[in-house]
């Protein structure tokens, strides 16, 4: 049960968006520009492994699942890469430098202050921009905030997977609308 | 030095919210309501959550940054430096404990914050929407503290510097000056 009375009948960021949709539509128009925008410097699938990396690594059901989905979608046949990444980067089948920007995110979401010059060299030499270690960094950090919000106020987190197949196609397609006020 | 070149006249997060604007504008957007937004917690007591986050994550420019308006909010430096050493003893409201303490514990992680911690607050007289904003400006600071650190931008080690910067963001708030940042150099 979330610790404060939100919107029935939605779950995890949308129950807390439709609670309070001045800082809602805010934190949409974040989550749009940075794993949608067309100033990212990622394909949107890859925006979208980093946000559901950082969401396993914070160990947050909602965002986890929700995002997974949105990736699978993107990476179409390739899905079961996303499903790699959560159970361990370092041995899934993506390439170099993805691997090299996910150790800098896992850096970013347990102690920013641990991400090295050597990691960040290490990104550059298999191919990293700097707007794309800029970009890892962004998202890392933005879902580290929202991972707390959605569970530190406890929202709804549906259990079953089949809940998320549905949102997460309307995130890879349709973007991060914000949920009608609920009044 | 920072791990990606940023304008050298905009240390800590100025320079990296001037390096990618489309991004920038919703976060300036999102502080700019929760922390200068109508409120029935004071712009004071709403950098205090900002400071012990940002003293938390050990990030020394939002650190200072925060304490600073705090400071100047308050009109006194006292309860910011005891909030950040230990806040069950300092000088604020037992609901603004109960407060820091979802803060304290939302930087931990959102898993943290307990049902304990949360009735807590409510016999200490806090709303729900007192709850959501604590949890929400915490989660917001853990964001501004690691694109900080994550990046390793420079935090100046000058005083001075966050005197100029407490009395912006506290004259000006949080938002994007029209035409933003001009180099004096």
């Amino acid at each position: 049960m979330p610790h404060i009375t939100l919107p029935e009948g939605l779950a995890g960021i949308r129950s807390l968006a439709a609670y309070r949709p001045d800082t809602g539509a805010a934190l949409y128009a974040l989550a749009e520009a940075l794993l949608r925008g067309p100033e990212s410097s990622f394909s949107q699938a890859e925006a979208e492994l980093i946000a559901t990396f950082t969401s396993s690594q914070n160990e947050c059901t909602f965002c986890t699942c929700s995002h997974a989905a949105a990736a699978r979608y993107l990476f179409n046949q390739d899905k079961s890469m996303v499903d790699a990444v959560i159970e361990n980067y370092e041995t899934a089948p993506i390439s170099k430098k993805m691997k090299a920007l996910l150790a800098i995110a896992k850096c970013v979401q347990q102690d920013a202050r641990t991400v090295t010059d050597e990691l960040v060299a290490n990104a550059r030499l298999v191919g990293a921009t700097d707007r794309q270690i800029h970009d890892t960094v962004l998202i890392a950090a933005t879902f580290c905030m929202f991972n707390r919000y959605v569970d530190g106020l406890a929202t709804v987190t549906p259990l079953g997977l089949e809940a998320y197949e549905p949102m997460g196609k309307r995130m890879a397609t349709l973007g991060y609308v914000p949920p009608k006020p609920i009044k | 030095m920072p791990h990606i070149p940023l304008p050298e006249h905009l240390p800590g997060i100025t320079g990296l919210l001037e390096y990618r604007l489309d991004t920038a504008m919703p976060i300036r957007d999102l502080t700019q309501i929760l922390l200068r937004g109508e409120s029935s917690l004071t712009q004071g007591e709403r950098e205090l959550i900002a400071t012990i986050v940002s003293s938390r994550n050990c990030t020394n420019f939002c650190e200072a940054a925060h304490t600073k308006a705090a400071d100047l909010l308050l009109g006194e430096s006292e309860t910011a430096r005891l909030v950040k050493l230990d806040f069950e003893s300092a000088p604020v409201s037992d609901k603004m404990k109960a407060l820091l303490n979802i803060a304290a514990l939302t930087q931990k992680s959102g898993k943290a914050v307990s049902e304990e911690a949360i009735e807590r607050a409510q016999k200490a007289g806090a709303t729900d929407l007192e709850i959501h904003d604590t949890v929400l400006i915490a989660a917001l600071f853990c964001l501004y503290n690691k694109y900080v650190d994550g990046l390793a931008t420079v935090a100046p080690s000058d005083p001075a510097f966050y005197q100029t910067l407490g009395e912006r963001i506290v004259g000006r708030g949080y938002l994007r000056p029209p035409g933003g940042f001009v180099n004096p150099s």
